[in-house]
Order: structure tokens, then sequence, then C-alpha cells
């Protein structure tokens, strides 16, 4: 059964989680998914790193700085004839501090924008680390707050709009079946719904081993000494981690009752866009390029 | 090279640095247990440390913005473990500097300095130099680790100076830290364009507290800059090591580089490097090895139990090459192997086995 449907619920998807756990790796996987469903999609990452765009060949991947992004607002908010000593004279660092966040609002009121445009149905966002994450998507409560009026307000309360609103934008948030990041995965979505009116998505848990069960390790009882341990201790080794995957699974599904996707384990150090296609593939219930 | 923990015997301060999700606050404890184990008087600060390292290293109440003091019985030396709270260390330089407690109050209570105490990227790598600079001169303690923030910011501690001239050096702030003097201003909004243009885009009000809060800092920037400079030599001290720590996967090998690289360029040794979390061998055969034996087993089971050895391996092998780069950017320095274990790290047993691969000279890659 194709998981995409739930995805196209919405024009903005967000992917939220802490350092480690594989955003960009499951925004690569889930934009594959959607576009090969046959959804126009748009990826933007913001941390300057090229990695989606290898894993994402044939895609439009943008990269959006806050430094940049602010400094272009400013450029277009009465700052023209001064833009290019914007940075050198203070004025990025002095509006940046004075209003912080104003750069992530900026960054959220372009995505708005793309989002409006109506030329793509599903905008992946690899959003920021988790803690900037839940700053990024209060910035505009907190700007509504300072700000008494003028372009920042109008833009974010444009923004507020749209982050509200299930029907254009939704957080995805990204886990590993390990205890640490599952206790921080609990603390951000409890975060999120009581501090930003976002409607969450399914929750992603990356990493998940495939292999399966483990047969009974007298099949080993035929190999040499040196064989045979090699042979226990990699199925122990296995099985242990296999146990506690599961219970993290289990917990994180008692604590939150949100829908979960995994994403399986590759037996790589770093994937490509092979791995990507592949794990697009099965997301979709595709198998030999069939499709589902 | 003798172990790690060996190496580090004579240090003052070991800086741990690495990209998030590595595992850098556990080795970081880590370190400091096992430099207690060795009679060291330790004290780790971590910027933003999981519950459960609270919990393992036994500290209920979680970690705080002042070391408290781990129980261990069964070590010669102590450590201790706190948590960074930047908006409080911030304060707390602002008192130290300040001329009277008037002024002090007047900053920590004005909305921009609360700002950049809680937003400003560099803020925080800031405030973990000022904790090493005054952990370090505190009498408890022979030996500061200090956990980085998990991003590239993190080198910026390394320049505390630099992000304090960001606001001491351009031109808008010099200007708005000139004394208003009744009777004679010197500097009032009205007269400045851009800052007019800035009022426009975030409010009056809001200009109005950036510039009270350059207006009472105005004089301290002195203070400051000297600070500075002494935290500045404490980091280039011989008595000062770097650790990079990295897990064998392509993104954080990447970063880990990157630190190497802006290390060496900044004239920093860095002593080691720490691969976390690799996959263990088992056993002298090689992956395709034990694929061939799959496929030639007599039953399913004993095929299945060679095709999971394979697998492990497959991993283990592409882990080692993965983390091949780094090796090239350590000018000679070692690469610490620290296996995944099967269980999960969350009390003294765990985390001591963890450092029994950091006591082991034969954990170098």
């Amino acid at each position: 059964m194709s998981r995409v449907p739930e995805l196209s619920a919405s024009g903005v998807a967000v992917i939220a989680g802490k350092g480690g756990v594989g955003k960009t790796t499951v925004t690569a996987v889930l934009a594959r998914a959607a576009s090969d469903a046959g959804l126009r999609v748009l990826v933007i990452e913001l941390d300057g790193k090229p990695t989606l765009q290898t894993l994402l060949p044939g895609l439009e991947v943008r990269s959006m700085s806050g430094a940049d992004s602010l400094e272009e607002y400013l450029r277009d908010h009465g700052f023209a004839r001064i833009a290019s000593r914007l940075v050198s004279s203070g004025v990025i660092d002095l509006v940046g501090t004075a209003a912080p966040g104003i750069d992530d609002l900026v960054v959220l009121g372009k995505i708005k924008q793309l989002e409006r445009s109506g030329r793509w149905d599903l905008i992946v966002v690899d959003g920021p680390a988790a803690g900037h994450a839940i700053s990024f998507l209060t910035t505009a409560n907190g700007m509504l707050d300072a700000v008494r009026g003028g372009p920042v307000r109008a833009q974010a309360q444009d923004v507020l709009d749209m982050l509200a609103d299930p029907e254009r934008c939704q957080v995805v948030l990204v886990t590993l079946p390990e205890t640490t990041p599952v206790n921080e995965v609990i603390e951000t979505a409890a975060s999120l719904e009581s501090r930003v009116g976002v409607m969450l998505g399914p929750i992603v848990v990356n990493r998940v081993d495939a292999f399966g069960e483990m047969p009974d390790f007298d099949a080993a009882n035929g190999a040499d000494n040196d064989e045979f341990d090699a042979l226990v201790a990699a199925a122990e080794f296995r099985t242990s981690r296999r146990a506690i995957e599961k219970s993290q699974i289990e917990r994180l599904a008692d604590v939150l009752p949100l829908e979960q996707i995994v994403v399986r384990a590759c037996p790589v150090a770093g994937l490509s866009a092979a791995d990507v296609q592949q794990l697009a593939d099965e997301l979709r219930g595709v198998r030999n390029g069939a499709t589902p | 090279m003798t172990s790690l923990i060996g190496e580090l015997a004579d240090a003052e301060v070991v800086v741990c640095c690495g990209s998030g999700g590595v595992g850098k606050t556990t080795v970081a404890a880590v370190l400091g247990l096992e430099a207690a184990r060795a009679g060291r008087r330790v004290v780790v600060v971590t910027i933003d440390p999981a519950r459960r390292l609270a919990d393992a290293l036994g500290l209920e109440s979680g970690l705080g913005g002042e070391p408290a003091r781990i129980d261990l019985p069964d070590l010669d030396g102590e450590c201790w473990a706190m948590m960074l709270d930047t908006s409080a260390m911030f304060a707390r330089v602002v008192h130290e500097h300040a001329e009277d407690a008037e002024q002090a109050e007047r900053i920590v209570q004005n909305r921009f300095f609360l700002n950049m105490a809680g937003s400003l990227s560099g803020t925080q790598e800031y405030m973990a130099s000022e904790a090493l600079h005054l952990l370090h001169g505190d009498d408890r303690f022979d030996l500061v680790i200090v956990d980085t923030p998990p991003s590239r910011h993190a080198l910026e501690f390394l320049n505390a100076p630099g992000v304090l001239a960001r606001f001491l050096d351009h031109r808008l702030f010099k200007l708005m830290m000139l004394p208003a003097r009744s009777g004679m201003k010197l500097f009032s909004v009205a007269t400045q364009p851009m800052l007019r243009a800035v009022g426009r885009v975030i409010g009056s009000d809001v200009l109005a507290d950036a510039v009270a809060f350059f207006q009472a800092f105005a004089g301290m920037d002195v203070g400051f800059r000297e600070r500075a400079e002494e935290v500045t030599l404490l980091l280039r001290a011989d008595a000062t090591r770097f650790v990079l720590v990295a897990a064998p996967q392509r993104d954080t090998v990447t970063e880990a580089v990157w630190f190497a690289d802006e290390l060496h360029d900044q004239g920093f040794a860095v002593t080691a490097a720490i691969a976390n979390r690799m996959h263990p061998r088992f056993g002298a055969g090689t992956s395709a090895e034990a694929t061939g034996r799959a496929e030639a087993a007599e039953s399913d089971d004993t095929a299945r139990l060679w095709a999971n050895l394979a697998e492990l391996r497959l991993i283990s092998e592409r882990e080692r090459v993965e983390i091949l780069p780094l090796l090239d950017r350590l000018g000679g320095a070692p690469i610490i192997e620290i296996p995944l274990l099967a269980e999960d790290i969350h009390d003294r047993r765990t985390l001591d086995l963890i450092g029994c691969f950091l006591n082991d000279p034969d954990q170098v890659v």
C-alpha cells in the first residue's frame, strides 16, 4: 500500500529531527517516492550542503540560507542602496539579533510564496536539526509578539497561517530505533504540539534492521572453532540489536499516536542515489519496477 | 602511541569536536570517567546532554548550570559534570566586567542582550569558551573536558574574540556606543539613515532596546577584549588538546574532515580522532568469504547464519573505507575505534565498556 498519498495531503512537508538521524536521507526518499507517484516535487535544503542534489538526480533542489535570504529581504525593504555593506556595517547582525529568528522567518516566507505559486504539489524541506527546528517553526509567533507593525509582522502572520493549516503544511519527524533518539523525538513532538500549531505527519523511523529473525545457533555446529565463534557472535549481535530496535519502535508507538513509516537500514556507510531510489520504491510497495 | 587516555595524561583542557549524533557527549563523559579513574579531578562541560546520559551518570536531577559531582566511590579521582547555561554564563560575565551593579543590571535585563544571550549564533560557542576559562581557573579541577556544540559553529569557540568583534568593530555598533550626553547628543537614531531604515523593518521600540544595550555596554568592551585574549592563550597552550569525534557515516566523516582542516588552518593540532559506533569485525574472514560459505551451506539455517555474518562484515568493511579520508587529515594523529555495542549505553557498566576501548592502545585504526 502506498504511503505517499498521506504526504500529498500537504503542500509543504518540513522534515525535522536531531542531528544524525538521517533527515537528509529521509527527505530524499520521500521526495523521490512522491515524484515517482506523479507529484510535482520541489526540495529545499537549508544548510548549504550539496548532498541532496547528488541523491536526487533529475529533481529540483534549491538551497536557501537564512543569511542570504535576510540580506535579500533587507535589500527589498529600504536597504537597496547600501546593500553591499549590510554585512560589514553590522546591519545584518543588528537586525538578526534585535529580531531573533528573522532570518528563519524570511526563509519560511519564501517557502510560503513557493507553496502559493501552485507550481508544485509537494515541497519537501530538509529542516534544521531538532533544537533549531523548534525555534525555526516558532519564530513567527515570537515575531508577532515582538514586532508591532510593518512588513515583518505581516510576513509573520502569513507564515503562521500556512503553518497552522494542515492542508498546506505538516512536520514529518525522523528518528532512529534507539533509546536516546526516540526520547528526543518524543520531546520534540511534545514541544511542537504545545508551542506551534502545526500538524504532525507520520513519524519516520530510519535505519531499521530488515535482515529478519536469526535461526537457532545450532545451525553453526558444522563450523570449526573460530568460524563457530564468529557465526554465533554475529548472530547474537544482530539479535540483540533487533531486540533494542523492536522495543524502541513499540515504545514510540505507545507514546506518540502518529503513523510510523519505516525506512530500512542499508548495509552501506553512505547512501547513493541508487540506494535512495531503492528505498523510495520500497516505500511505495514497488517490486522490480512494477507500479503498485 | 599509548592509549588515548594515556596521551591525555598531562592535558589540562580537552576539547571534543564533531557533528551531531555521533556520540560526542557520551565520549566526553567517558573521557571524564576514565580520567577520574587515573586520579584526575575532572569537570565535563556539555552543551545539550541527553537525559539518559545524566541518568547513566547517576545525576538524578539532570545536569545543571553548576558542576555537580558524580558519585564514583570506586575511583581515585573525581568527575564532575555540568551543562552550559548560555544565558546565565553571559550574565555572569557581564557582572564581572561591569563598573557597577547598576550597569550590569541595565544590560542583563535588556531585551536585545537577552536575544544575544539566547539566540545569536556564536554566543553559545563564545560562552563555552568563557566557561572553559572559568573552570580552568577553578581549584577544584585539574582537567576540563568540553563537549562543543554539534555544528560547524563549534569552531567559533576557538575564536572567542572573533564573535565579539562582530559587535565591537562594525561601524554601526561603534556609533551606537557613542555617549549621548545630556544637552549634547553625540548620537541619535534620527540622524542615522541606516538605523532609521532598520527601525522601519523591525519596529522603533525593538531598535530602541538595541540602542539602549549598546549605550549601557559602552566602555565594557575593553575588558571583554582582554578576557577574550586570555581565553585564546589558554586554547593555544600545549596543555589544551583537541579530539575529533566521528561515526563511520559519510556525512559525519565529511564534517570531521572539515573540522580537522579548520583546526589545522588555525594552527591547532588534533591529538586523536575517534571513530565511534564502528560495526565489529567478527573473526578474521572477509564478507565475500562468508557469502561463499552461505551459498555452499547445507541447510537454510546455516546459510542464513553465514549470510548474517557476511552482511555485518560488509558493513564493517565499508565503514573502514569510509573513515580513511579522515586519516590523511590528522597530521599523523591516530584514529581510535570504539565499536558499536550490542546493547544500549545506559549505565556505569556500559559507559565503562566504552572506557576500556579508550584505555586500549590496540584500538588504533
